[in-house]
């Protein structure tokens, strides 16, 4: 055991000592300083955003119903008045069914995500936590999971579960469940070893206790920086999956299935044919960018 | 080193059985009978139950599942529902055509990927550093779907220089017509590994150049050239795990680019027996791919520990 040297302390030292210790910021502070000085970073968070309301309030962005097409104006090029856009291979508006479009696809993309975060942080937290018997039957659980590409995965689930936003929406799942279950898992392990977390305990915390306020403080951080690019990843799967014709069933608009029913028209103008890959493209590439936003101002290493 | 390939490879075994464990499981959670799936409703009962026992699909699950598990153990994949021919036969066609992709794929991948991120790192900060990261996080968001689609109305559309879609002559690829139509799809493929591949050399790389024994090494008045070789050294089993991860997903996960390209695959296979409902064939497909991934990554492991002795844990 070493001594503390015993360091005499002056009543003027010690109020400077707690002016000083609120002067110095928190990481949550420091993080967020950091965060609002990255141009990059905040210009994404802006565009997805404006793409969330725009989305959502679809209605009030655009001038025609995305179901309703006509044989007469079918493939309209860009700049066509009044479809600025253009129109699809049945003549719809292609401005109202990208935005209204959105709405699956982001659906899609991040409820896997988001699922897969309750689902693995919990097994990952808890195989981390336990160790042992419980550790192993859920990180072996994981190691299956692992043996598959996420997208053989996806397409296995979906093509024999069959087609369907849910089914999707469960294949997608169970694709991002191992990643976070090992993340998940290795940082709890990690922190589980740590002296405050001991200290903790033998003063009497009790095990939630300890999950929620010493674990999960650890564990977030990471976690969430690899599910903003796993969203990325997640909004690009699930339009592969409809562009398999795997997912979203026709006619709902989606941006998978969208690029998938206007391929028949490649030879007739590409241009509209690339639309829909365009605003998959945009949303991912925000995501991607975010998530590298995020790790650098929160330090994570992965 | 033998003790640890023979470690890796047993403990490939459980895993394995998991995966056939749950790819058994889905295909009998599908909904639907399968053979109620295959013929139509008119055909009387009797030829359905004649077909059940055909397939051996009126005997209890466990059963079904342990004699499926013994002809996988002797190399028989099965008989496909739709064509009637061994499933081994169309598989391993398929799979040499998906090779055929992932290989030259991964091949400029992988190098442009090494040299855009080192270049990036040994220049930190500079306008090449930054339109390289530019060009590797656009590799990793780009569906690459898309891409195939943006590819193909550019070269084949406009341009009318590339073929759209489909496989040249068969054999191997040595003569121009056979190489056309492949140049597209591997250029589609190779965006991915590209991306992901040139942000974790620059990243490792970073933290090479960021350790002491660099210093130490230059002040030992070593070459440049030496001191490049000592970083890359270091740097590389990280890169090949990734690589290796990268590889598998080019061979199991290129069902989406081959639908694109309509190219004769696993993917494309996969893809046509998913809406034959060929369980035979999804199954066998989904279960090899998924033991190439394995096999690759025990590959990758056994590579890692060669470079690196302290991996042979």
């Amino acid at each position: 055991m070493v001594e503390v040297p015993a360091v005499p302390v002056s009543p003027l030292d010690a109020a400077e000592a707690v002016g000083r210790a609120q002067q110095s910021k928190g990481y949550w502070q420091r993080v967020r300083t950091r965060l609002r000085q990255d141009k990059v970073t905040l210009a994404m968070a802006a565009v997805l955003a404006l793409l969330l309301v725009m989305v959502i309030f679809a209605p009030y962005f655009t001038l025609h119903d995305p179901y309703d097409g006509s044989v007469l104006r079918r493939l309209k090029p860009v700049g066509t008045p009044g479809y600025w856009l253009g129109t699809d291979e049945v003549g719809r508006d292609l401005w109202s069914r990208m935005l209204y479009g959105g709405r699956l696809s982001l659906l899609a993309g991040v409820v896997p995500v988001a699922s897969a975060l309750l689902i693995g942080g919990f097994l990952g937290t808890l195989a981390g936590y336990s160790g042992g018997l419980v550790n192993s039957a859920v990180m072996r659980l994981a190691d299956v999971l692992y043996a598959f590409p996420s997208v053989l995965l996806a397409i296995a689930i979906t093509g024999i579960l069959g087609s369907g936003l849910r089914n999707t929406i469960i294949a997608l799942t169970a694709a991002f469940v191992p990643p976070i279950i090992r993340i998940s898992e290795s940082v709890t392990t990690q922190a589980r070893h740590l002296d405050f977390v001991e200290a903790a305990r033998a003063s009497g915390a009790g095990v939630l206790m300890i999950i929620r306020y010493h674990i999960l403080n650890n564990v977030l951080g990471p976690i969430l920086v690899y599910a903003t690019s796993l969203i990325s990843i997640s909004i690009i799967l699930s339009a592969g999956l409809s562009f398999l014709g795997l997912g979203v069933t026709p006619p709902h608009p989606e941006w998978g299935l969208m690029l998938n029913s206007l391929r028949q028209a490649l030879w007739v103008d590409p241009v509209i044919c690339a639309m829909p890959g365009v605003m998959i493209f945009i949303t991912s590439m925000c995501f991607n960018l975010l998530s590298d936003g995020l790790r650098q101002a929160m330090d994570v290493r992965l | 080193m033998w003790v640890y390939i023979f470690r890796r490879l047993l403990y490939a075994v459980p895993i394995l059985l998991g995966v056939s464990l749950l790819v058994f499981a889905l295909i009998h959670l599908a909904p639907g009978d399968v053979v109620d799936m295959l013929v139509p409703p008119e055909v009387p009962r009797e030829v359905a139950d004649l077909l059940r026992r055909r397939f051996a699909l009126d005997q209890p699950l466990h059963i079904q599942y342990l004699a499926w598990l013994g002809r996988l153990l002797v190399g028989d994949l099965g008989i496909s529902f739709f064509t009637n021919r061994p499933v081994a036969d169309e598989l391993f066609s398929a799979l040499q055509n998906t090779l055929m992709l992932a290989l030259p794929a991964a091949l400029l991948g992988f190098a442009l990927g090494v040299t855009l991120g080192a270049l990036a790192a040994f220049n930190r900060g500079t306008w090449l550093d930054k339109l390289f990261a530019a060009t590797a996080i656009t590799g990793v968001s780009l569906p690459h779907y898309w891409v195939g689609i943006v590819l193909v109305s550019v070269f084949a559309v406009i341009f009318n220089a590339l073929p759209a879609q489909g496989m040249g002559p068969p054999g191997f690829p040595a003569s121009w017509e056979q190489i056309k139509p492949l140049i597209l799809p591997v250029v589609t493929l190779s965006l991915i590994p590209m991306g992901v591949i040139s942000r974790l050399v620059r990243a490792n790389v970073l933290e090479m150049l960021s350790h002491e024994f660099v210093g130490a090494l230059h002040a030992k008045g070593l070459l440049s050239r030496r001191v490049l070789y000592h970083v890359m050294k270091n740097a590389a089993p990280s890169a090949l795990a990734v690589m290796g991860l990268q590889f598998g997903y080019l061979l199991a996960g290129s069902i989406l680019v081959e639908t694109v390209f309509n190219w004769p695959g696993s993917g494309g296979l996969m893809n046509l027996a998913i809406f034959r409902r060929d369980i035979p064939v999804l199954s066998a497909t989904i279960l090899v791919l998924a033991t190439i991934f394995v096999v690759i990554n025990i590959l990758v492991d056994v590579l890692q520990a060669l470079i690196d002795p302290r991996m042979r844990r």
